[in-house]
């Protein structure tokens, strides 16, 4: 047990250092941070200022190992546009919205998803479970980003109900949160029906029943509680999905998250705000990935894989 | 018939998809205009049943005058090319890596998986977006970056299988019989484990569409002005108000295409190999 854990945790180190080898290197490779900061009447002197003031003009070991360095005490430098903020700040400071949109997308998924699973597999072939199939094929094939435009044209122009984007309050919250949730209450819907389907016909559900418990008794604690664990074996590939939502979602409604700070430091180059955003990022995916770890050896003792 | 009969849905959906290849094969003498060139006085014209609109553009124009008809069906070819050779690519990596580990165990199989497990842990969509940023937005790279992120997919599953095509006693006997490892693993490994991955690779087509329109909208897909469903809603965002046709038929199109993949997929699924249901999961 302590093994796999060990195994786990020596793989996430290593997937964190290809990652911080990948964005150092991209981050070089991806055109000149200088030309774009300069206009292009600057003088010969201007450019190399700036180059020995990024340590852009250093070999690239030694950049890396300066890079790294100071990424492990969070320093990354400022970014390279805008007011020139340090650049972990403004991560910290976009950190909290996104947060606050994925947990939401998480409760609205596991609220929705479980019981919208364990209602189809108890009454499976019924009308219900149809509904509830077609409604999972949905929520799988509709792409996040087109359906966020659709609510905001249906609910904030047409309908005038909720805010096309913003953030602040409650109500900000609502479009953003469902439609990033979409996609993963499908997804754990038919991943708990399929695991309710298997847990109600096996033997300690027949026995349950010849001992007269109540249908609801059996369904709702017995056999859901033994089809939660795939549910969290693919809790990492959720929080992946979360994260992919967050840098579309955020997109589309403006949300002040750091999936929109990603993209758009992704957009402008900005080396320094693109190495945080996504160091961090990673770190937070490995964090979930193996807290994961830890929950699933602790419902199941018998993993050893 | 009876096929029909037992198994509506599968022959509904195939049937369709069948169509969307078609379409998209066919689509430049299907589409009534040049999908990159507008008319610039015939901008933002609405579908044919809007006020306004004319039987001339039947879905109507975007910003720039271009038919949103033409461009759709065009998009089409983006979306089958970018799913069959992505999928192809990583079926055949991910699928030799993985029969490779199943077959040869030891220290091989724990390098492999080793490196399937990382390839698992790194978020996929910004590395996707790093990539495009690095190489550049080109149909090739959104290729190679689609291809890498779904290769471990297929090593799992493949390695999976062969464990237990391994313990078939024909495999001892073509061992016995002095064939090479590498002849039992294509020859006799690989036919036994195809069905399984084939599977995977149909269940792969509607996330591959939906992962290639996210990269397209987020502005590293195929660059414009080539026509691709994703960037076509990038392009219409600013609109929804006013124009709300230029990104509601390509997001249409999306959501059509990919749940007849999905269903093709799962009835796929259900009629050969029912037991991967549960080792594919979602």
């Amino acid at each position: 047990m302590t093994g796999y854990l060990i195994k786990r945790l020596v793989e996430l180190m290593v997937a964190l250092l290809i990652m911080s080898l990948l964005v150092f290197s991209l981050a070089r490779l991806t055109g000149d941070p200088v030309a774009l900061l300069l206009s292009d009447y600057a003088t010969e002197e201007e450019r190399t200022t700036l180059t020995q003031q990024l340590g852009l003009d250093k070999p690239l070991t030694e950049q890396y190992v300066i890079f790294i360095t100071a990424a492990l005490q969070g320093d990354f430098g400022n970014s390279i546009s805008g007011n020139q903020q340090p650049a972990m700040e403004l991560v910290l400071e976009r950190l909290p919205a996104s947060l606050m949109l994925a947990s939401a997308a998480m409760i609205i998924s596991l609220l929705a998803g479980v019981p919208m699973g364990v209602i189809a597999a108890a009454r499976r072939g019924s009308k219900t479970d149809i509904l509830i199939r077609v409604f999972t094929l949905l929520g799988q094939s509709i792409p996040v980003f087109w359906l966020g435009m659709v609510f905001i044209y249906f609910f904030s122009v047409q309908l005038g109900w909720l805010p096309t984007s913003g953030y602040g309050s409650l109500v900000h919250l609502i479009l953003p949160a469902t439609s990033m949730a979409l996609f993963t209450i499908a997804a754990i819907t038919r991943l708990t029906r399929v695991s309710m389907i298997d847990a109600l016909s096996s033997e300690y559900i027949k026995l349950a029943r010849i001992k007269g418990l109540p249908e609801r008794v059996i369904i709702w604690k017995h056999a859901l509680r033994n089809s939660l664990i795939p549910l969290v074996t693919y809790m990492g590939t959720f929080f992946a999905m979360m994260i992919t939502g967050a840098v579309v979602v955020e997109t589309v409604f403006s949300w002040p998250g750091i999936g929109r700070l990603a993209y758009q430091s992704i957009l402008d180059r900005d080396f320094p705000v693109m190495q945080a955003v996504v160091l961090t990022t990673t770190v937070l995916f490995m964090l979930a990935n193996f807290a994961v770890d830890l929950v699933y050896v602790w419902i199941d003792p018998r993993i050893e894989r | 018939m009876i096929l029909f009969r037992q198994r509506p849905a599968l022959v509904i959906s195939a049937g369709i998809c069948i169509l969307l290849i078609c379409i998209a094969l066919i689509a430049p003498w299907l589409a009534p205009y040049d999908p990159t060139a507008g008319n610039l006085l015939d901008r933002l014209m609405p579908p044919f049943w809007q006020e306004g609109g004319s039987l001339q553009y039947l879905l109507g124009t975007d910003v720039l005058g271009r038919d949103i008809l033409s461009r759709l069906l065009y998009g089409a070819r983006i979306s089958l090319a970018v799913c069959l050779i992505s999928i192809a690519i990583a079926a055949v990596i991910g699928s030799t890596l993985g029969i490779i580990a199943g077959y040869m165990g030891g220290w091989v199989e724990s390098i492999i998986m080793r490196l399937v497990d990382i390839a698992v842990s790194l978020p996929a969509i910004l590395l996707a977006l790093l990539f495009g940023v690095l190489f550049g937005p080109s149909f090739s790279n959104i290729i190679i970056i689609i291809g890498f992120l779904l290769w471990s997919q297929f090593a799992r599953m493949a390695r999976g299988e062969t464990l237990k095509v391994k313990q078939n006693d024909y495999i001892d006997l073509a061992r016995t019989a002095g064939c090479s490892s590498l002849d039992i693993m294509f020859r006799h490994v690989l036919p036994n484990v195809a069905a399984s991955l084939i599977i995977l690779a149909t269940l792969q087509v509607g996330t591959v569409i939906i992962i290639e329109a996210s990269l397209s909208f987020l502005g590293v897909g195929v660059p414009p002005p080539t026509a691709a469903w994703g960037s076509m809603i990038a392009e219409g965002r600013s609109y929804v108000i006013s124009a709300w046709w230029i990104a509601m038929f390509p997001g249409m199109a999306i959501m059509f295409t990919v749940i007849a993949a999905n269903v093709l997929g799962d009835e796929l699924t259900d009629l050969i190999n029912p037991a991967l249901r549960n080792e594919i999961g979602i």
